[in-house]
């Protein structure tokens, strides 16, 4: 599980079967230092997070089990918004 | 499992109801010198009750985290499973 930061919105018509009506953000990783750690990568968001937002995302098999249904091809989940880091 | 240094926590209002409650820290691997080293991360802490400053055992498998936390649900992927006292080599 990581930082990373609401950067865009990704537009997807035609997608698998489960992946109805999910959204997709485009997140930029970041570290406790709001430094970059990592190239963007697009997550399916389950917090009604906006462009913009500090997230945290969970990744792997654990990023399709935050979903409903859970069997969906899908690796990378934002599952919070962030209100604060304390560091 | 990685040894790694506790760096601070995170708060969060609008979360999955699966970190409901839960207490999110993040932390840091530590190198060879146990000095932080590598990209900070996530983790729950279930029950060691960690602090900025201690380190600690981070196991980052969701299999064992949903063993642990018996929810063969849990989208939790890293989780403190030890504050650790010595490493002697």
């Amino acid at each position: 599980m990581y930082l990373g930061k609401v950067i865009g919105t990704v537009v997807c018509e035609r997608k698998y079967e489960g992946l109805e009506g999910k959204r997709f953000l485009v997140v930029q990783p970041l570290d406790h230092k709001g430094e970059k750690s990592g190239p963007p990568e697009v997550a399916v968001d389950t917090v009604s997070a906006s462009p913009g937002t500090l997230v945290y995302l969970v990744s792997s098999r654990e990023a399709a089990l935050a979903l409903d249904p859970t069997f969906v091809p899908v690796d990378s989940a934002i599952v919070g918004i962030v209100d604060s880091v304390d560091t | 499992m990685n040894l790694c240094k506790v760096l601070g926590t995170v708060t969060a209002t609008a979360k999955h109801p699966a970190f409901a409650g839960r207490k999110l820290m993040v932390v840091q691997p530590l190198d060879d010198a146990m000095k932080p080293a590598g990209r900070s991360f996530l983790a729950i802490d279930h029950s060691s009750d960690a602090g900025a400053g201690d380190v600690v055992l981070v196991m980052r498998e969701g299999n064992g985290v949903r063993q642990v936390l018996k929810d063969k649900s849990l989208p939790i992927r890293s989780l403190i499973v030890g504050v650790v006292d010595a490493v002697e080599r």
